[in-house]
């Protein structure tokens, strides 16, 4: 019955007035933001972040949770309705939502994500509360060597899923781990490439990384072409599906929060291998195989339910082992750095109540996004009319002034600019930025778990392959690694991307 | 003959950025494997970078032709010069002046550029900084600079 107590605690600390009501502005404003055209959850995190700095930690992180599941529903709002995904995880929602929503029935893919997204948020909240202290448990056995190669894993990981060219996602990630040991050297105190300048001795801010890459970066990468955007919104009519449609979506939700909540336990993965895995497999049984591409609605239901289980599934590692999975986590890393928490193993028994409160919040984060999204959806329809070039000034005064805030320092206002030079020449250089954000956040981690295990091995690099469990994630991540090489599976990998 | 302009340009990045890493980490101490100095693993790093370079180099002689699409250096030199502008001219001029600099100079890049939505855009942000920025949430940004007299 520990589990219910724990649930318990959570409970107490997520029902609280302050936290209740951050919760709820957390999904509001994600949400919000989430449906505008061009921003992503990454984008949308990375520029309220500074908001939530001055909140207590606990309420600062449910309200960042609340900001991520917002953001990603919204991003499957503009899915079926525009046909604009707002993150990769929502491209496959695209297929078959935008194709329902042109038939008419856009209010019957808006239940169909909105009930798979609840009912995979609620499986997986069970699954973090009963499987979180185990995994931890075992996480405290971890040495150095365990989760250096863990982080390789991870690395791997966020490699193999990014779009484009496998050698290019290689080289941004080792670019990421070197720009993240910019600054002052723990161990020794040096100042590593900061020629000379005091404000980069602490190092380079993981938000004006994301700030730059994916805020700047994307608004001159959309201003490219922008005489080609244009929005075309269907007639919603009738919100509820029909009788015969509920029937068709419980068993692919079902299907699809299990794989999503598998695969979103993987390092380095996240959401969107669970959604184009779901959306596959039901392609592949589902007896309305035929009707896939034009609007059937379990193309809608599985991946919303896989994407929603496998956000929340990641958090697993995150909280448990401290290791970020996607540039999202990463993110959330940064904040409970920035809070004074070092994520990893210990937070469970340190700090129950934060634990668990954003466990159960992330239940009640689900129900509010249910909950807002049937008497808002005529307002989610109007923002997402609002044109671009009306919207993207906006965007880059709050980075500015939200890069500003974090240290008050005009510098990172520069630096900003810089990143965003930097993530839109990669994109141009066919490079996804995202994995070189959680390179970014890794690369101190990694030195610094490399240089303990190197120095109770003695200096024997062996040492990654004589430990079982670190030996076992090193061979995964090679495994991984050797599967887009081969021609099979780096086919599908192309399509995958393609469709 | 380049075939692939990606695979050339990005592998001459990396390996300028991975030499410039190993040189810089030069300055400073090596260390050994077993206790590391804070030179080790940035040359660790910058010696990978180069090796990835110098495959995509390679790469980009054999493989299929891609091309890198035109750069928009309208937006990048508006969006970007904005941005700077405003970090280099807030603390002095203050955020009635750099705000709706940031904002007319950025929008101005956008093809449906009109003066008049510009405007009042500039205005609603303006007046949503002033009040939920710096009254709200107190950061430390003047609203009429020194160099106004504020």
């Amino acid at each position: 019955m520990e589990l219910l107590d724990n649930l318990l605690l959570g409970l107490q600390t997520a029902l609280t007035l302050s936290n209740l009501f951050y919760c709820f502005l957390g999904v509001f404003l994600g949400t919000a933001i989430g449906v505008l055209p061009g921003l992503g959850p990454t984008a949308t995190i990375a520029m309220l972040l500074p908001v939530t700095f001055v909140l207590p930690p606990v309420t600062a992180l449910i309200m960042l949770a609340g900001i991520y599941y917002g953001s990603q529903y919204g991003g499957s709002t503009t899915s079926i309705l525009v046909n604009l995904p707002g993150e990769a995880a929502s491209v496959v929602t695209t297929l078959d939502g935008y194709q329902m929503a042109k038939q008419g029935r856009a209010g019957a893919a808006l239940a169909a994500s909105a009930i798979g997204s609840f009912f995979a948020g609620t499986v997986a909240t069970l699954l973090i509360a009963a499987f979180g202290p185990p995994l931890a448990a075992v996480a405290l056995q971890f040495g150095p060597a365990e989760f250096f190669s863990l982080m390789v894993l991870g690395l791997v990981a966020s490699v193999v899923l990014a779009q484009g060219s496998l050698l290019h996602a290689i080289g941004i990630v080792v670019l990421g781990l070197l720009l993240g040991l910019i600054g002052t050297d723990v161990n020794s105190g040096t100042q590593r490439f900061t020629f000379g300048m005091y404000e980069l001795a602490d190092g380079i801010g993981f938000v004006t990384v994301a700030m730059g890459m994916f805020g700047l970066g994307e608004i001159i990468r959309n201003l490219e072409n922008e005489a080609g955007r244009s929005v075309m919104l269907t007639k919603i009519a009738g919100l509820w599906p029909t009788r015969e449609e509920f029937k068709r979506m419980v068993a692919p939700i079902l299907r699809g929060t299990v794989i999503g909540s598998a695969l979103g336990i993987l390092p380095g993965s996240g959401s969107i291998l669970g959604s184009f895995a779901a959306y596959s497999i039901e392609k592949k049984i589902s007896k309305h195989r035929d009707e896939f591409g034009k609007g059937a609605i379990e193309g809608v239901a599985a991946p919303e339910a896989a994407n929603n289980a496998g956000a929340q599934t990641s958090f697993i590692p995150l909280l448990t082992l401290g290791i970020p999975s996607n540039p999202v986590s990463a993110l959330m890393v940064g904040a409970m750095i920035v809070h004074g928490i070092q994520p990893g193993p210990s937070v469970i028994n340190e700090q129950p109540a934060l634990f668990w409160g954003m466990i159960v919040s992330m239940w009640i984060g689900n129900l509010f996004l249910v909950v807002l999204n049937y008497p808002l959806i005529g307002m989610w329809v109007r923002m997402i009319m609002i044109p671009y070039h009306l919207l993207f000034p906006g965007i880059l005064v709050f980075c500015a002034i939200g890069v500003f805030s974090l240290k008050n320092a005009t510098f990172d206002i520069y630096l900003m600019a810089l990143f965003g030079i930097v993530g839109y020449v990669f994109s141009k250089l066919g490079a996804e930025p995202a994995p070189m954000l959680l390179a970014f956040i890794l690369g101190p981690l990694m030195e610094e778990y490399l240089r303990r295990a190197m120095l109770l091995s003695r200096g024997d690099p062996m040492v990654f392959l004589r430990r079982p469990i670190s030996a076992t994630l090193l061979a995964l991540a090679a495994l991984a690694m050797l599967s887009v090489l081969l021609p099979s599976f780096s086919k599908t990998r192309e399509e995958a991307f393609k469709e | 003959m380049i075939r692939s302009a990606k695979d050339f340009w990005s592998g001459l990045i990396y390996i300028c950025l991975g030499s410039s890493a190993m040189i810089i980490a030069r300055d400073y101490s090596m260390g050994t494997a077993v206790r590391m100095g804070p030179a080790y693993f940035p040359t660790l790093l910058g010696g990978l970078l180069i090796f990835i370079g110098t495959i995509s180099v390679i790469r980009s002689f054999v493989v299929t032709a891609t091309t890198i699409g035109a750069f928009a250096f309208k937006g990048i030199f508006l969006v970007i010069g904005a941005t700077l502008l405003f970090g280099a001219i807030v603390r002095g001029a203050g955020l009635i002046v750099a705000l709706p600099l940031l904002v007319i100079i950025s929008a101005y890049a956008s093809v449906h550029f009109r003066w008049r939505t510009t405007l009042i855009m500039a205005a609603g942000l303006v007046t949503f900084c002033v009040f939920v920025f710096v009254k709200g949430l107190g950061i430390p940004l003047p609203i009429i600079g020194a160099w106004l007299g504020g």
